[in-house]
């Protein structure tokens, strides 16, 4: 095929070059007198930093689905023992069943860790690092120092909560939001005694973190681009990946503040928060304070923050529809402005999560204005999604799988959302099953797709292997229908009002929600299932790294994107020569009967003629 | 013991999948990239499909299995434009998922990667981008009216003949206080507190309007008659959760909330609709309040005017309670008891 002739040329000629400028006294021959502490532990290597955050992201992983398994053991199966749980957790679950204050601690835990650990730090982490340089031609992140401290704020913050699990009160229980007065008063419980204090420390370590990579990523995508590479002809993924930092450097700052003041007010006596407050017996001389003030501040980043979740799996999916369909993504500039226009909004929509906490309600409407505005670039980048393999000719390897489920999740997850953002209709399902419903799937599973996508899409250049294909179709399928299965059902219970976060629903006085224990057994047993399947894709994982089928071609999925021009082992620097060029965008598939055209090839006359250039040339 | 014999099963099948897998990667080999990619695409693409359209029954058999499991019909007239509102919305979304659903796997299915095919390079269409934009824009437009329209309706203020019932939350129940024959709510100060001398909710005795009012841990409503709730808190945030009548509202220490609504069916009405001798109307904690929080739930009982007078009557009034326990000295005003500090912000309360 001419496309393979061509792209392969131009490897050739790129090797070449290489060959000669190994010692062209680039900077790097120093590098490669390493030890292993420099190599792998304190690395200022963008491609080993991705790899901490990954690795730390899938053990944190593993304990947030865990502690999923183990709370819904409890919705499941309410009346059954299960002696294990004792042996793991003590007098926390005497006899076999947790106790109230480990469930809630539990499920606070959970929501912690999937969104902040997991799918803030793990997903962006991950990808941020290893593919800004590669994609964009760096040799490295603008400040490959503050990066490493990324990543060590990152896992002082995870020992820090993790420390907080052993500790004899246990870790926070006022669920991932931890609004005061319940995250402020150790007499409010058992969780808000050290264990808070805790959380908000590592929680606070957490924002440093964050900051400091957001800048680093920002100033790469902005300064470290290479010759030609235009903001015009990057990808979707390192656009998604920009918004992401931009939405995190903005937004992360007033959580900060949020928590400081909160750590004030729990242990110097302020009262930003806390008002007529009578607990345990006693009033407690805070007045004037409001736990309002908290929550604004709280969403200002929690908002955002289910968009910094969410944009790395759009970025991602928009690349892995393209590459795997063989066909250029669909309106690209309406990609980019649609990212932009979820990231500006993403700002103007916090007090949604806050029309039945006794805000003005004229102030509610503008919220809802602003929230259902969203689902316009929603639904733009939906519709290209789809127009993206209209036509196309996809290839069913496990990206491309994980991306389709993304969309179709999408769908489903983001729909729901016109429901909750209309505030009349929050009335009614505002912290009920329906939400969790609603967010599980939209940002939950989609982002966990996306990163999935991203995981089996860039694991041959990670590590110069295959992961197992078979165990991948297997890990997709069960998950994408067990996503279905757990949560669409939800939607019924939050419909019939059924409130969250409660421990059990077998009082007689919830007698209503008694029709729906079978449905909550059901979702139990399904979670079981997609965790194990979860295990799977681990075992996969670090089996492959070591004994993964080994890359034999430097561009296994025939993509444009520049990651794949650099040698199958990525050394120190990225390229062993020189830079490469940028001459195009990077969604040349089936152009003039081309399978593709790597962003490396210069754009010939010929194409010029019978084409019009997609994308406008740099300035 | 059966638990170990779950994990060695469990192991095994474990083993087997990952057998398989690694043989299935040796045939790959064998068979060659291209047929192996090939045959993939045969069978994931129809798995696509075949997912659609057991999705598309299973979306059925799910709706005939949950959907007597949902609320009777709306309890407050507002609930009842709630839920009309949630229908308009099911439409324009449902149509929108069906559409987007069946085509993203309709066209996952028929643009397959087949050997000698190849994709169109098509990436842009100003016109029909133009659409999908505009359309969503403007269904978005007419559901933000509806909404805003229902919104403003129910978030105005109380109409004036509403009856005035206060609600306050506290770890981990509920207090009602009706304002008794005077129709006012006496002043209350959080630092009277004092379970032991039955008052729970720091009610000023030496304020007359307190002396008729009763509180009980039963919310008693009159059918047809708007409601208003000035929701309160006692320690942390709780939530005043209403499915029955579709609403809700946080209740916030230190920050006074409302709520109103009219109930449209007494208790007794509602359980011959739903059939239930036994119904009795929720008031549920919807807002994570602590170890407790699940078991924050209160009845709710809606009934004629007649038998809500009846029953309002036949209540002892806190004040009367407070003195007969003797908690009030027959000549004190309760104010005294206050440290001075807070006899001063007493006044001030309103």
């Amino acid at each position: 095929m001419s496309s393979e002739v061509h792209s392969g040329q131009v490897l050739g000629a790129q090797q070449a070059t290489a060959a000669v400028a190994v010692h062209d006294g680039d900077g790097h021959a120093h590098h490669h007198h390493q030890s292993f502490i420099t190599k792998y532990i304190f690395s200022q290597d963008h491609k080993i930093i991705s790899r901490q955050f990954l690795i730390t992201g899938m053990i944190w992983a593993m304990i947030g689905g865990f502690f999923s398994v183990i709370f819904r053991l409890q919705l499941g199966f309410p009346d059954k023992s299960f002696p294990f749980l004792e042996t793991i957790f003590g007098h926390w679950a005497a006899g076999g069943h947790i106790s109230p204050e480990l469930y809630y601690q539990l499920v606070t835990m959970h929501g912690t860790i999937m969104i902040f650990f997991v799918l803030t730090a793990g997903l962006s982490g991950t990808f941020s690092n290893f593919l800004i340089p590669l994609q964009l031609g760096a040799r490295d992140m603008a400040s490959p120092f503050l990066n490493m401290l990324s990543y060590w704020f990152f896992f002082i913050a995870s020992v820090i909560m993790i420390s907080s699990l052993f500790i004899q009160t246990g870790p926070s229980e006022a669920g991932w939001t931890a609004y005061p007065p319940l995250s402020a008063l150790r007499e409010a419980s058992e969780g808000s005694k050290t264990g808070m204090d805790l959380w908000l420390i590592s929680m606070a370590v957490f924002v440093v973190s964050q900051l400091l990579a957001g800048l680093n990523y920002i100033s790469t995508i902005l300064n470290m681009r290479t010759k030609g590479m235009s903001m015009t002809r990057m990808p979707l993924t390192i656009w998604a990946l920009f918004f992401t930092a931009v939405l995190g450097v903005l937004s992360f700052p007033v959580l900060l503040s949020g928590f400081i003041l909160l750590l004030f007010d729990r242990n110097l006596g302020t009262s930003f928060y806390l008002s007529d407050i009578y607990i345990a017996g006693h009033a407690l001389p805070n007045q004037g304070g409001s736990p309002i003030l908290y929550e604004h501040l709280f969403w200002f980043l929690g908002h955002p923050e289910v968009y910094i979740v969410m944009l790395p799996g759009m970025g991602i999916t928009s690349d892995m529809l393209a590459t795997h369909s063989r066909k250029p993504i669909f309106g690209y500039l309406a990609m980019v402005g649609s990212l932009f226009a979820i990231a500006s909004l993403s700002f103007l929509v916090w007090a949604h999560h806050m029309f039945v906490s006794g805000m003005n309600p004229f102030l509610g409407a503008f919220f809802v204005l602003f929230t259902l505005l969203i689902a316009v670039p929603s639904s733009v980048k939906v519709f290209n999604w789809i127009a993206t393999i209209w036509k196309g000719n996809i290839q069913y390897t496990v990206p491309a799988l994980f991306s389709i489920g993304f969309v179709s999740i999408f769908i489903s997850g983001g729909l729901t959302g016109i429901w909750l953002g209309n505030s009349a209709l929050d009335l009614h399902l505002h912290d009920t099953y329906f939400v969790i419903a609603h967010f599980h799937l939209v940002m939950g599973i989609a982002a966990f797709f996306g990163m999935f996508a991203g995981l089996y899409h860039w694991f041959p250049k990670m590590f110069g292997r295959y992961m197992n294909n078979t165990l991948g179709y297997i890990h997709f399928w069960v998950t994408f229908i067990g996503a279905y299965l757990m949560f669409w059902p939800m939607h019924y219970e939050g419909l019939a009002g059924m409130p969250r976060r409660y421990y059990e629903y077998s009082a007689d006085a919830l007698a209503i929600y008694h029709r729906f224990q079978g449905l909550n057994e059901f979702i139990s047993v399904v979670a079981i299932l997609v965790f194990a399947v979860q295990l799977m894709f681990v075992f996969n994982f670090f089996y492959s790294i070591f004994k993964g089928r080994p890359v034999k071609d430097p561009n296994p999925w025939k993509a444009n994107t520049l990651e794949w021009t650099t040698p199958i082992h990525v050394g120190h620097g990225n390229w062993p020569g020189e830079i490469p060029e940028v001459h195009r965008w990077p969604y040349d598939y089936s152009k003039n009967g081309i399978d593709f055209i790597p962003q490396t090839v210069p754009v010939s006359p010929a194409e010029e003629e019978t084409f019009v250039e997609p994308v406008k040339t740099p300035q | 013991m059966s638990g170990f014999f779950v994990v060695i099963v469990l192991l095994l099948l474990f083993i087997i999948v990952v057998q398989i897998a690694k043989a299935s990667e040796y045939v790959a080999i064998l068979k060659g990239e291209k047929k192996t990619q090939e045959q993939n695409n045969r069978l994931h693409s129809t798995l696509m499909l075949v997912f659609l359209i057991a999705g598309l029954i299973g979306l059925y058999v799910c709706h005939e299995l949950l959907k007597d499991k949902l609320l009777p019909v709306a309890a407050s007239v507002q609930g009842v434009a709630i839920d009309h509102m949630m229908t308009v919305t099911l439409v324009i979304t449902g149509i929108v998922f069906f559409i987007t659903q069946i085509l993203l796997f309709v066209f996952a299915y028929k643009y397959r990667g087949r050997e000698g095919h190849q994709a169109s390079y098509y990436h842009e269409n100003s016109k029909i981008e133009f659409f999908w934009t505009a359309i969503p824009a403007l269904t978005m437009t007419i559901l933000v009216a509806i909404g805003l329209k229902h919104w403003f309706t129910i978030t105005s203020a109380a109409p004036p003949n509403a009856m005035v019932v206060e609600v306050t939350g506290k770890q981990f129940n509920w207090m009602f206080r009706y304002p008794g024959k005077d129709g006012v709510l006496g002043k209350k100060d959080y630092r009277l507190i004092d379970e032991g001398k039955f008052n729970p909710l720091g009610q000023v005795w030496s304020d007359p309007y307190n002396h008729d009012d009763v509180v009980s841990s039963e919310l008693h409503l009159v059918v047809g008659k708007p409601v208003k709730l000035e929701i309160g808190s006692r320690d942390v945030i709780h939530d005043v959760g209403l499915p029955y009548f579709r609403l809700k509202m946080d209740a916030v220490p230190g920050v006074p909330t409302t709520l109103w609504f009219t109930p449209k069916y007494t208790t007794a009405e509602m359980a011959k609709m739903t059939g239930d001798p036994n119904f009795v109307y929720k008031l549920v904690c919807d807002q994570l309040c602590g170890a407790g929080h699940y078991s924050m739930v209160a009845n709710i009982i809606v009934q004629t005017q007649q038998e809500f007078d009846q029953w309002l009557a036949s209540q002892k009034s806190q004040y009367e309670l407070a003195k007969e326990g003797g908690a009030i000295p027959s000549d004190s005003t309760g104010v005294a008891m206050l440290p001075v500090k807070a006899r001063q912000s007493t006044i001030s309360v309103k």
